[in-house]
């Protein structure tokens, strides 16, 4: 265990929990956006899907990773529309809406994939950028400024987010839709325009969560995500519906899973104990919001579609 | 047949079609025939005797975990954890067999089933009780406990109940052959079919029974109406939130030993994902119980056809050799356009006959 | 979530059963087809591009002599799916099912028994069960893990390589003892470090494993199984080398890929088709190997091994010559 408590061993642990947070950490604020407003959004793991498939065949045809990201994010966008559509103006039930949207994704995007893609060449990514100055500094230096710039897209848009939500009429808005939209509706806000504000921007995050995922693994395969999507939405509940606590539980999942593979790397842990220990990001989420036990509820209208006179 | 009547059956059957249109599009894109490839579906899944007993078995899973799901969805309480469950059930039912192998069959089978119903019971339990007590959402606990299953499948299969045959040998995560007496009865007549499909409908009944004749099952109708009214009229919310939760996990965990013990080869075998051994069972459940109006009984009808779905989806793809991708793209456009159908059926109704619309939704109780 | 219990789910989903009923039943039964052609019928829990697994089973059928149809079923990884798939084909006439994947032997022993007259093939195995038209086939992995592993012993400069794996199971399992044994057959000084991440299709965490082995100074890395592709990117991003299992996997770095260990399936599956053909319907198991040429180490020239690859070679000709025990 002395191994594991070297310098050089917890900035790679720190390193890594960063990295596998960033794509749980972008489809949850996306999906954070989309509660706050009443809507759930369970097929988040398919826009990733469809997404990740995008960004990465594009980059394998014309070699621009920016234009991958774009694509994913686009690939988002339209998803959005879809869901917008079916839940917002059509009232569809949301969570079997959420179900049907992620199965469509987890097939079309396996299905794209072996018909346009014959042989799965690697992609270039970004590359990762060491922040100036800071970067420099021994050890926090290389925990956290010697990253992709997609890392730090992705955690800057935390306290984007968090402005967007508590400090703009957008997100005043967002919140009152979310709470009481009989009451917003009767001052004058129009709960379907900002619910369909809000899915747009989910799904779109959605679709950079994917786009984010395939860039840096540099390769597509049939189901990448593994069910990153749902842990995204169970983050928001850990989070309580705050960007920083989606945060922080993105950080929690990602840093233990990076504890236990370095365990597994440096031998500490083996054969039968290893996958106990793959259980523990999961178990410990549970653990730790129980210890934290907050009382915050969730949006009081979440899953309930909207309709003026009911 | 009146005006919102005949809408609600045709919109949705429409939605359905539509579904199929854009699928069969796809297919000419793959360079398919489309009627061949749903002549196939059609046949595979319902064509002679066999099919539709195989069907019958696909459903089987669908229908215990769709049941699970109307227990839960109507104390508003969501289950998506039916993965885990299934798995949960699959462990402690085969840890009942392989304990006591010797146990004449009409003895073994009941005991291995209810080891299943135990092992859900328990993995919804967890769930229930921290949404009841801890308040934590069910929504992140059941997710994180499906990953926490396939784990501690993974490491008995691999260890502690793995074959001893392969202990030494290909070390192929499986469990020995499991005791014959275990296996399930098959029903009279020469196809596969086996008693499993007999106990989910049971299963249905009882549950239909449950919610609508007992006052447990009054007590969770109300809390899914309005918590704060249940609470208000003095009832035990907290205690009905957990029972929802184990009532819910234990059809998913029965679901689970009856895989197992009706499987063609009688072992507990993994692949390292759990939809390997569900078949998704625990997400297309889901489905299944919202298609039949969350109401046991029609839930069966409704798993029949998502069974066959997915079953015939297989024939579909040996047939004319698609990828089962475009299967699994197919069941969602299904679930999208029907579930958006849903306006559609109501404002046709109503401009067939307004009024009536009221009546035949709230008539609906007496249907039950 | 809100409920809502309408009649017109009820109505739909029984009309929608009974529809599905009726057009069943106005289906035709198609008959097996007796003409004369030789059908073999793959089902394989991956896609046939994973440039793995699956990969090396679909290349494989399609260099076989004397095959006339081959109709492959891919991505059932549910086991019960796969049975049905296996089942299905056997129904409908074909003369040798191939089922590949060791999850589905459990099935496959049920399903032999109920076709004597079909020709089935189950690996990675070497258990027919007793049967007497099932054959078994296996890659002896571990050889070419072995040679792999002395080769990365021998080419390491910082002393460390890094392993990443699925579960320990199987041909997984297989692969990792010998290339760990190779290794310190070769120089029992240098560390490999084993990784494995407990999932067949985790690639983000296939990536990280890759990144943890290289963080403890790990210049070679390899790994088995469909997850993989990850830690190859890692690899190429970070300078390392890769040694690559199941298939050629040069196309994932050009520059990097020293060798892979590519499974010739058809060493194995031509003896058993030839034996079908000829009313021996099976009953023994296969390896494949260095020996038979089932296993052949390919070699990425433009990488320049340098004195690793001599000794890598002298380690094939050793154990063609049964002169090396691998130990796993």
């Amino acid at each position: 265990m002395s191994d594991f408590f070297t310098t050089a061993s917890l900035v790679f642990v720190v390193g890594s929990g960063i990295r596998l947070a960033t794509p749980f950490l972008l489809a949850g604020l996306g999906e954070t956006i989309g509660q706050r407003s009443g809507v759930l959004n369970l097929g988040v793991d398919g826009v990733m899907l469809l997404s990740a498939f995008g960004a990465y065949w594009t980059i394998l045809e014309t070699g621009r990773p920016v234009a991958g990201l774009l694509v994913g994010l686009g690939v988002g966008l339209v998803m959005g529309v879809v869901y917008g559509v079916v839940t917002v103006t059509l009232r569809a039930e949301q969570g079997v809406s959420g179900i049907g949207i992620f199965l469509f994704g987890l097939g079309m995007s396996d299905l794209l994939f072996q018909k346009k893609v014959g042989t799965p060449l690697p992609i270039r990514g970004f590359g990762d950028w060491h922040v100036p100055v800071l970067s420099r500094i021994p050890v926090i230096g290389e925990m956290f400024f010697q990253h992709s710039v997609l890392v730090y897209l992705a955690f800057l848009l935390v306290p984007v987010v968090a402005f967007l939500l508590n400090w703009t009429t957008f997100g005043l808005n967002v919140r009152a839709v979310g709470e009481n939209p009989a009451a917003a509706d009767s001052l004058g806000v129009s709960v379907a325009r900002v619910r369909y504000k809000t899915i747009l921007l989910a799904n779109g995050l959605a679709g950079l969560a994917g786009a984010v995922l395939s860039i840096e693994l540099g390769i597509f395969q049939q189901n990448l995500t593994n069910g990153q999507g749902f842990i995204a939405i169970a983050l928001v509940y850990f989070g309580a519906w705050r960007p920083v606590g989606v945060m922080g539980g993105a950080l929690l999942f990602g840093m233990v899973s990076a504890t236990v593979l370095q365990w597994k790397t440096l031998g500490l842990v083996s054969g039968a104990a290893s996958s106990l220990t793959a259980m523990a990001p999961a178990l410990l989420t549970i653990v730790a919001l129980v210890v934290i036990s907050r009382t915050v509820g969730q949006p009081a209208a979440l899953t309930r579609p909207f309709e003026r006179g009911r | 047949m009146t005006g919102p009547r005949l809408a609600g059956l045709l919109v949705p059957v429409g939605a359905v079609v539509a579904a199929f249109l854009v699928g069969g599009v796809m297919l000419l894109m793959l360079g398919v025939n489309p009627i061949r490839g749903y002549g196939a579906l059609l046949d595979g899944a319902f064509g002679d005797l066999d099919a539709l007993a195989d069907t019958a078995i696909k459903s089987m899973p669908l229908l215990l975990v769709g049941v699970g799901i109307c227990i839960a969805f109507r104390a508003s309480v969501i289950n998506i954890g039916g993965e885990g469950q299934m798995i949960a059930g699959a462990i402690v039912s085969t840890l009942v067999a392989l304990a006591v192998p010797d146990l004449p069959r009409v003895l073994l089978v009941p005991l291995v089933l209810l080891g299943g119903l135990l092992g859900g019971a328990i993995w919804g339990a967890i769930p229930g009780a921290l949404k009841a007590y801890s308040g934590v959402n069910e929504i992140l606990s059941t997710i994180m406990l499906n990953i926490v299953a396939v784990q501690l499948m993974n490491f008995l299969l691999r260890d502690l109940i793995m074959d001893p045959y392969e202990k030494d040998g290909g070390r192929i995560p499986q469990t020995r052959r499991l005791s014959e007496n275990s296996d399930l009865p098959l029903l009279p007549g020469d196809t596969r079919i086996h008693i499993g499909v007999l106990v989910a409908l049971a299963m249905a009944v009882l549950a239909w029974v449950l919610l609508w004749r007992t006052s447990l099952g009054y007590r969770l109708r109300a809390v899914g109406h309005s918590s704060a009214a249940a609470r208000y009229a003095g009832m035990p919310v907290k205690r009905t939130i957990v029972a929802a939760l184990t009532f819910s996990g234990a059809m998913c965990g029965l679901a689970g030993a009856l895989l197992v013990f009706g499987s063609e080869s009688h072992r507990f075998v993994t692949d390292g994902s759990s939809v390997g051994f569900t078949g998704s069972a625990g997400f297309n459940g889901i489905v299944t119980a919202l298609f039949g109006g969350l109401h046991p009984l029609w839930t069966i009808p409704s798993s029949f056809f998502f069974g066959g779905l997915l079953f015939g989806a297989n024939a579909m793809q040996r047939a004319v050799q698609v990828p089962a991708a475009l299967i699994v793209a197919l069941n969602g456009m299904v679930v999208v356009f029907v579930v958006s159908s849903d306006r559609l059926r109501r404002s046709i109704g109503q401009r067939l006959g307004p009024g009536l619309e009221e009546a035949v939704n709230e008539g609906v109780e007496d249907l039950e | 979530m809100q409920m809502r219990r309408n009649r017109k789910w009820m109505g739909l989903a029984a009309v929608l059963a009974v529809l599905a009923m009726l057009a069943g039943a106005c289906g035709s039964d198609e008959e097996a087809v007796d003409d004369g052609l030789f059908r073999i019928a793959v089902v394989a829990p991956s896609a046939s591009n994973d440039l793995a697994f699956t990969q090396s089973i679909v290349d494989a059928v399609h260099v076989l002599d004397g095959v006339d149809v081959i109709d492959v079923t891919d991505g059932t990884f549910i086991v019960a799916d796969a049975a049905a798939a296996v089942r299905g084909y056997a129904e409908d006439g074909y003369d040798l099912v191939i089922a590949h994947g060791s999850q589905y032997g459990g099935s496959l022993q049920e399903i032999a028994k109920d076709f004597p007259d079909t020709a089935f093939a189950w690996g990675t195995s070497n258990d027919t069960f007793g049967l007497d038209n099932v054959s078994a086939y296996t890659a002896a992995s571990d050889e070419g893990g072995y040679v792999m592993g002395a080769m990365a012993a021998a080419m390491t400069s910082s002393g460390v390589i890094g392993v990443i794996g699925p579960i320990a199971v199987g041909d997984a399992k297989l692969y990792v003892d010998g290339f760990v044994n190779g290794a310190a057959a070769q120089d029992s000084g240098v560390t490999v470090n084993v990784n494995y991440i407990e999932s067949f299709s985790d690639v983000a965490l296939a990536a990280e494993a890759a990144e943890g082995h290289i963080a403890n100074g790990a210049d070679i890395l390899t790994g088995t199984a469909q997850m993989v592709v990850g830690a190859t990117g890692v690899a190429a991003e970070n300078g390392a080398r890769w040694f690559g299992t199941q298939s050629n996997q040069t196309s994932l770095g050009e520059d990097m890929v020293v060798a892979s260990q590519v499974y010739k399936w058809e060493k194995a599956l031509q003896g058993i088709v030839d034996g079908v053909k000829n009313g021996d319907l099976g009953g023994r198991s296969h390896t494949i190997n260095l020996e038979n040429g089932g296993i052949v180490i390919e070699f990425n020239d433009a990488v320049d091994a340098g004195d690793a690859r001599a000794i890598g070679e002298g380690l094939i000709a050793d154990i063609k010559a049964r002169m090396v025990d691998t130990g796993a």
